[in-house]
């Protein structure tokens, strides 16, 4: 590594950093929490001495290890109740009760277990090899006498002293030693901790940051004694012996699991906290397990199949007492040739309640086949096969991030298909958190031609522009500059140096190119300078300085250095600027500012901040554009843009001395008050401000967010916006999403009102929350009134954080839910993480309804995990809301696919398989019991053992499967262009108990029906022309065989999209069963018992057989058809109008199809739609006067 | 990851297909008063004759059924049938006339009829040993059969309860005087005389010990000549079955008077059911049976009745496609 880069940069000024500010807590070391000991650099050579059990560096996300893989996962199947009741059956099965062979009870339920676990362990087996890479990655680590070996992430131990390099992510917690850099310090990338993307500063200690070269590691030795492993993010607490001195450490010299080396050459650092002991280990949480609401009631509905199950056994065995009871009278037989004179308990009419009750227990084995016992692993695997399909669609592959939809749950795909209400964060998710410097006032003077999006949408709004006009971002495309979107000719390209002003232009562009936190990085090849900045507002203004000629392009500790053009010399000149101090950004100050000594040796202060702070500092005398920029800030704030007011001031030596002596002071403190300290000290000197101009910048909106937001709404979804941004922007925002529209009553809920302001100002707590309180229910039952006073008007409600706090305790949250569902709109502004996820929490709670919450930061995690479904926006901001969420996409458009279409299908496809899984059971169930009822309910089953068996796994759950994945009743086309088909989700239409029970209803008569025609055209005459007469093989065989064909062919109804996997699997369902029946028959009879040959010798070739199968599934099928053809005719439900006009080759008759959504579209409040429909009625309105 | 590495790095846009597209071609049926009138009309054209056909068939059987038990039960013994049958003093036999209606010819099949005796009771169905009918080898497997499975002196070969309650009534067919041949070979399904019934299999013990059940067998006969019992032993499906007696192979002319000399062993008296000789004829619906036929007819008119009213409804009220008046959540719109 070269020694001059060791020179690039030094920032440690820059930041304050703040240290020894722990002397308190060191008393604790050794203490209790505070046990750890580390001695560093002693793993080589024989046994380290750090073995004392810490945790080694492999980190572990599986759920299972091969160990644990079998009871573990047993245990969470075994916890369904369905599946641990076929347990229990299973074990019955063994015993003298079974109806059936134990084996064949148990088969079933191996293989569903079996392929839950299969799939538990394919899923756990890729976590695995997620680990492997991970615990398998490179890193350098000491290996004694001052070399560095390569190894595994997996293999440190604990007081190994490792070197990273740039770019490469630390593989423990470390203490870092030393870096590249002089006064080793180093730069952190932390977006996978907290998803904020600035970098942060990191310092060693003095005294080890000279060795920092491999060969001076061979005779280190320190130990280090700190806190034990928690998981608190930003503390950690220390000391250090160091050639016998103590140090304190403190966060500053911690680099955490998970970030990233950025900007530094290289680092030195001793491992302390290793695998599960790292702070980001100790942080993760398992998140909440979430479970549709469709699953939640297929459970109630298979409470109720027990309850019938256990009342169809009870009645049973009551029947069974009385007639076994009955069959000994004394001791005379009645039914001698059952010998009930000499008989087991399981029949003996001597202890006939006894006989009863293990009956009860046979019956429940054997009307197990009422419960469809592969439902559970069907609906797994049909939800798999749906997140793959959403993995998948290109339609919802953003070509930009390279980024697919991922499904990172695969239990919520119906819920997709349900969704009232969507929450949603505003920045990188309704926008994209890149900003763009559009326009400036400087001098009073507005500069700056481009185009907003508010300003199209709001053109739209004049010229009733409903389609947007690619052309106009076309227009953009040739400036790739990101973040600069700036157009004006009397700026650009120098000529600034004409307009009247120029020297307050100068001054502004300056300003703009010093006054700031970034970092530049010259490709040393093309001399193309890129920055890295805190923020994207940030890095928005030097590349605007750089774009307009003022080029930032080299930050030392203590410099500045740009390249201007000289009006005078007309070259291009490099100004180095002395950088003294930088006065940092924070929410209270929200301004920052640079002090520095420019190239003539003047003492400057820039500044830029918030028109709200900014204006009260300037100078008296130097307020000449005052009013006019006022103006322009109101105006790109109507806009939707962000605007900065910059000022400067000069300073003199004496003021700068006096000033560097109390800030370095209080920069130096520990105490409490310290930030209290410094603020009140820059507050003093960043006064008297000469105004210089503002600047705008443009929050651009993600693509297409207008048009989803408005299909959206129109699929009656209902969209809240929580956003941390002020008011202002925030209704801005909703203006351009179409969210808000002129003509919508806002009422906005706030507590900037003088009384409130008064309140804040005497300073009393309890009386300001009182009167705060007040304030807010006040305003909310103002709202409500309104709301009551005129239904016909549209209301958008504008709450912001500090009225929600109060809006959302106990006593008024349903009064403000109750507002809110009133009102079409709602934005809650300046939000925190927390109230974002009491919001949510209000809303699902409140209303019952599923409620779906998208954003792309780490202050949406918690929203994320309360909603019902998470949507993370797999953009710029970090992984967090990511890791946290549900489903990730990479584009809040993609939101309209995911819903409207495969949230549709999935609802539609899960409701349905489970409809048909229940209906199926039933049909097979009811069979069982009726003939039950003909062996005086003696336990007997017409149907050989594997015929029980291959029922549920073979002959009919394929079909089930395939319309799970497959079945679409809608095209995706045509669910985008109906968006109110998704209303049937949303309103439970195809899984309401009305539909479920019909299902339920129609295999019970399927049954019904199967069982008396198979009985009464089977017996008692004889069955083929050689008279012989049908045994319980041949029914049962018979009956069978008209259930498969049933079963089957009313799938076959129930589809809707027929493709050729659905023949297969379908018609295959049925072949399988002759196939079966032909193979098993032919076994030996040993193993076939009463299925030998009994297709081959006697069904195939009595026609009796095939007319009874053809006529039962016909009269079966009947009712349903009928059924069917008259809801499809008179009662339609939206998809199946859909389908008609598909039908009817008109879906691409843009007339009639337009006809028929527009009677069928719900009135919408949001969204363009609306809007220009409200301006028609406007305008009609003006007619008729 | 750098930029550079990014770009050779593979694009992670999915491939397409039209899998994972779901885009597969497929076939979108809906239920269009077309379709459903078309398939009800065919559905209706098909099975009226089919329905005819099988009328016709079973109309063609001859049939003669003749219910015996309570008639062949001495009066004397009306009010106690157990001590009749029971007893082995008495005179079980009993000579029944019937009338053939029409013409039957050969083979003319005799079935005995039970009602109420529950051969699908599990206790007794599972009361068996197919081990030990098919391999003589396995004669001790009589686990299942208890309580008829053989003492210290050995195991009863068929054991078990089925086998027990063998079915004894016997029957002979006179014309006038002229005994008529029955024909007890070939009445029992060809697999179970092959497979299941071992020729080398042959009765031990039946029948001697504790409680006579029912018929006795010819020990010097392998089980796989022993049709009865295989016949028997095919469990019936239901409490009220017929089993096949054997076959006269000649035919019987309409009106001919026909004597059924019943040796009436078989106790059903005790359990209430009841005991039928049948003869008939069989054809390649099977016996008389007009349940097929009724079936289709009924069936194939249901279909007619619907596709009628379909075409009416079509005619009467028909409806603008796409009308979404029909829409359920559009009705009531005003209730929200």
């Amino acid at each position: 590594m070269g020694k001059d880069k060791r020179k690039k940069m030094h920032l440690s000024k820059m930041y304050s950093i703040r240290r020894n500010g722990f002397e308190e807590d060191l008393s604790q070391i050794g203490g209790k929490g505070f046990s750890r000991v580390v001695h560093c650099n002693e793993n080589g050579g024989l046994e380290g001495i750090n073995l004392q059990n810490y945790a080694d560096n492999y980190v572990r996300s599986t759920k299972y290890t091969p160990v644990t893989f079998l009871p573990k996962s047993l245990f969470e199947q075994f916890r369904r109740v369905a599946n641990f009741y076929f347990l229990v059956t299973g074990i019955l099965a063994f015993t003298p009760l079974a109806p059936y062979s134990a084996v064949s009870a148990i088969l079933p339920l191996i293989v569903v277990i079996g392929a839950t676990m299969v799939k538990e362990g394919i899923e756990d087996w890729q976590r695995q090899q997620q680990d492997h890479e991970v615990n398998n990655r490179i890193v350098k680590v000491h290996s004694g006498r001052g070399d560095f070996a390569t190894s595994q992430w997996k293999k440190l131990k604990v007081g190994d002293i490792v070197k990273v390099e740039k770019d490469e992510f630390f593989p423990a917690d470390l203490l870092l030693l030393s870096s590249s850099y002089e006064d080793a310090i180093c730069y952190v990338e932390t977006m996978n901790l907290d998803g904020e993307t600035n970098l942060k500063l990191k310092q060693s200690l003095d005294a080890t940051s000279s060795i920092n070269e491999d060969s001076k590691f061979n005779n280190f030795k320190a130990t280090v004694k700190c806190e034990d492993p928690n998981a608190s993010l930003y503390t950690f607490v220390g000391t250090m012996n160091f050639q016998e001195q103590r140090y304190a450490l403190s966060p500053q010299q911690l680099l955490l699991r998970d970030s990233k080396l950025r900007n530094t050459d290289y680092i030195y650092g001793a491992v302390i906290f290793t695998g599960h002991d790292t702070k980001v280990i100790q942080n993760s949480t398992d998140p909440p397990s979430k479970r549709s609401k469709i699953e939640k009631r297929m459970d109630s509905i298979i409470y109720f199949l027990f309850f019938v199950l256990f009342l169809m056994a009870f009645v049973g065995s009551i029947y069974f007492g009385v007639v076994t009871k009955d069959d000994l009278d004394g001791s005379r037989m009645k039914r001698w040739y059952l010998r009930p004179d000499d008989s087991d308990i399981y029949f003996d009419p001597d202890q006939a309640p006894l006989a009863a009750i293990f009956h009860f227990l046979t019956a429940v084995m054997l009307y197990s086949y009422l419960i469809p016992i592969s439902l559970y692993v069907s609906i797994e695997i049909v939800k798999v096969l749906q997140t793959i399909f959403i993995n998948k669609d290109v339609h919802m592959y953003d070509e930009e991030s390279d980024k697919p939809a991922h499904a990172r749950t695969s239990n919520l795909t119906e819920e997709l298909g349900q969704i009232d209400t969507i929450l949603s964060d505003k920045t990188g998710t309704l926008t994209c958190n890149s900003m763009e410097f559009i326009k400036c006032s400087v001098a009073g003077t507005a500069y700056g031609r481009g185009v907003t999006e508010v300003e199209r949408a709001m053109a739209k709004r004049v010229n009733g522009e409903d389609r947007f006009d690619e052309i106009v971002t076309e227009a953009y495309s040739h400036l790739s500059v990101k973040g600069y979107k700036f157009e004006d000719e009397r700026i650009t390209n120098g000529r600034w140096v004409n307009e009247p002003h120029s020297d307050v232009i100068q001054k502004f562009l300056r300003l703009l190119a010093i006054c700031h936190t970034a970092i530049p990085d010259v490709d040393e090849e093309t001399g193309k300078v890129t920055y890295e900045a805190e923020s994207p507002d940030e890095s928005a203004f030097v590349i605007a300085a750089r774009e307009l000629g003022f080029e930032f392009y080299k930050r030392t500790q203590t410099s500045v250095t740009f390249k201007e053009f000289d009006p005078k010399s007309k070259k291009r000149v490099e100004r180095s600027y002395e950088l003294l101090n930088i006065l940092e950004f924070n929410s209270t100050r929200k301004r920052m500012s640079v002090i520095v000594r420019d190239d003539e040796g003047k003492l400057l202060l820039l500044c830029k901040g918030a028109d709200s702070v900014m204006f009260e500092r300037l100078s008296k005398k130097a307020r000449q554009f005052e009013e006019k920029t006022r103006d322009h800030v109101h105006e790109y704030a109507d806009a939707g843009l962000r605007t900065l007011i910059l000022a400067y001031r000069e300073l003199n030596e004496k003021e700068y001395e006096e000033f560097n002596e109390k800030f370095t002071e209080a920069k130096n403190s520990v105490s409490a008050d310290r930030d209290d300290m410094i603020s009140e000290v820059t507050d003093q000197i960043e006064n008297d401000l000469i105004l210089l101009g503002a600047t705008a910048i443009e929050d651009k909106l993600q693509k297409g967010v207008p048009e989803t937001i408005d299909k959206l709404a129109q699929a009656g979804i209902k969209i809240w916006v929580l956003t941390g941004d002020k008011m202002e922007t925030a209704i801005n925002i909703g203006f351009a999403c179409s969210l808000l529209r002129q003509g919508m009553k806002q009422i906005v809920i706030t507590l900037e009102s003088p009384e409130i302001i008064a309140a804040e100002k005497a300073g009393d707590k309890n009386s300001i929350a009182k009167v705060s309180k007040n304030s807010v229910q006040k305003q909310i039952a103002a709202g409500k009134a309104q709301i009551y006073a005129s239904k016909s008007d549209a209301y958008a409600l504008i709450i912001d954080g500090k009225s929600l706090a109060y809006a959302l305790n106990d006593d008024t949250k349903n009064e403000f839910l109750e507002l809110a569902v009133g009102c079409a709109s709602v934005i809650c502004c300046r939000s925190s993480p927390k109230q974002k996820a009491l919001v949510t929490r209000l809303v699902k709670e409140g209303t019952g309804k599923t409620v779906l919450a998208i954003g792309d930061g780490a202050n949406d995690v918690g929203m994320l995990q309360e909603a019902d479904i998470g949507i993370g926006i797999s953009g710029v901001e970090g992984m967090q809301a990511v890791m946290s969420s549900d489903i990730a996409i990479a584009q809040f458009r993609f939101l309209e696919r995911l819903l409207l279409v495969h949230g549709h299908w999935s609802y539609r496809r899960i409701s349905s398989m489970i409809s048909y899984f229940f209906y199926k059971n039933i049909v097979f169930g009811t069979t069982i019991f009726l003939y039950e009822a003909y062996t005086s309910f003696s336990g007997q089953p017409a149907y050989n053992d594997w015929y029980l068996t291959l029922y549920n796994i073979v002959f009919t759950s394929l079909p089930a499967i395939a319309l799970g994945v497959f079945d679409q009743d809608v095209s995706a086309r045509l669910c985008l262009k109906f968006p109110l088909l998704y209303q049937e989700g949303v309103q439970n239409t195809l899984f309401r108990w009305r539909r479920v029970f019909s299902w339920m209803l129609n295999g019970l008569f399927s049954g019904i029906i199967i069982f008396f025609l198979c009985m009464k055209s089977l017996n008692p005459d004889s069955y083929d022309k050689n008279g012989k007469t049908a045994g319980m093989e041949i029914m049962g065989a018979t009956m069978y065989s008209c259930v498969v064909w049933v079963v089957n062919c009313q799938m076959a109804l129930a589809v809707s999209y027929f493709t050729l996997i659905q023949h297969i699997f379908i018609w295959g369902g049925i072949f399988l069963w002759y196939l079966f029946l032909i193979v098993y028959g032919a076994l030996p009879s040993s193993v076939s018992t009463t299925a030998y040959k009994v297709f081959v010798e006697t069904l195939a070739p009595a026609p009796t057989y095939w007319l009874v199968t053809l006529f039962v599934v016909i009269a079966s099928l009947i009712p349903y058809i009928c059924f069917k053809a008259v809801q499809m005719r008179f009662y339609p439900g939206y998809h199946g109008m859909v389908q008609w006009i598909r039908h009817e080759g008109r879906a691409n008759d843009p007339e009639y199809f337009q006809m028929v959504r527009q009677q069928s579209i719900r009135t919408t409040n949001v969204g363009f739609t609306a809007r220009s429909i409200a301006r028609d009625k406007e305008f009609e309105w003006h007619l008729e006067r | 990851m750098d930029a550079s590495t990014r770009t050779k790095s593979r694009s992670k846009k999915p491939q397409y297909s039209r899998f994972t597209q779901q885009e597969l071609p497929a076939w979108k049926p809906i239920l269009t008063p077309k379709w459903i009138i078309t398939s009800f009309v065919i559905i209706a054209i098909l099975f009226t004759p089919t329905g005819l056909l099988c009328l016709w068939a079973s109309e063609r059987v001859v049939e003669i059924i003749d219910r015996y038990d309570d008639d062949c039960l001495p009066d004397s013994y009306s009010t106690d049938p157990d001590s009749f049958i029971q007893s082995n003093n008495t005179n079980k036999t009993c000579v029944r006339t019937l009338k053939v209606p029409r013409k039957m010819s050969a083979p003319i099949f005799i079935y005995y009829q039970l009602d109420n005796f529950y051969q699908n009771h599990r206790r007794y169905v599972k009361s068996r040993s197919d081990k030990q009918l098919r391999d003589p080898d396995e004669a001790d497997e009589t686990e299942d059969c208890k309580p008829i499975n053989g003492n210290d002196d050995g195991p009863i070969v068929p054991c078990g309860l089925v086998a027990w309650s063998l079915f004894n009534d016997t029957y002979k067919f006179f014309k006038g005087n002229k005994a008529i041949d029955i024909d007890k070979k070939d009445i029992a399904w060809e697999s179970d005389k092959k497979y299941k019934f071992g020729s080398n299999v042959y009765p031990k013990n039946f029948q001697k010990w504790e409680l006579i059940g029912g018929g006795a067998l010819d020990e010097s006969k392998p089980l796989s000549e022993q049709e009865d019992l295989i016949v028997w032993m095919k469990t019936a499906a239901l409490p009220t079955f017929r089993k096949l007696y054997g076959k006269i192979n000649t035919d019987l002319e309409a009106n001919e008077t026909i004597t059924v000399v019943i040796q009436n062993n078989y106790n059903t008296y005790v359990f209430g059911g009841e005991k039928k000789v049948a003869l008939s004829t069989a054809n390649w619906i099977g016996g008389k049976n007009d349940f097929f036929g009724i079936s289709f007819l009924t069936i194939g008119g249901v279909c007619f009745f619907v596709a009628i009213n379909f075409i009416l409804l079509y005619v009467l009220k028909p409806r603008p496609l796409g009308d979404p008046s029909y829409l359920s959540w559009n009705r009531n719109q005003g209730a929200q």
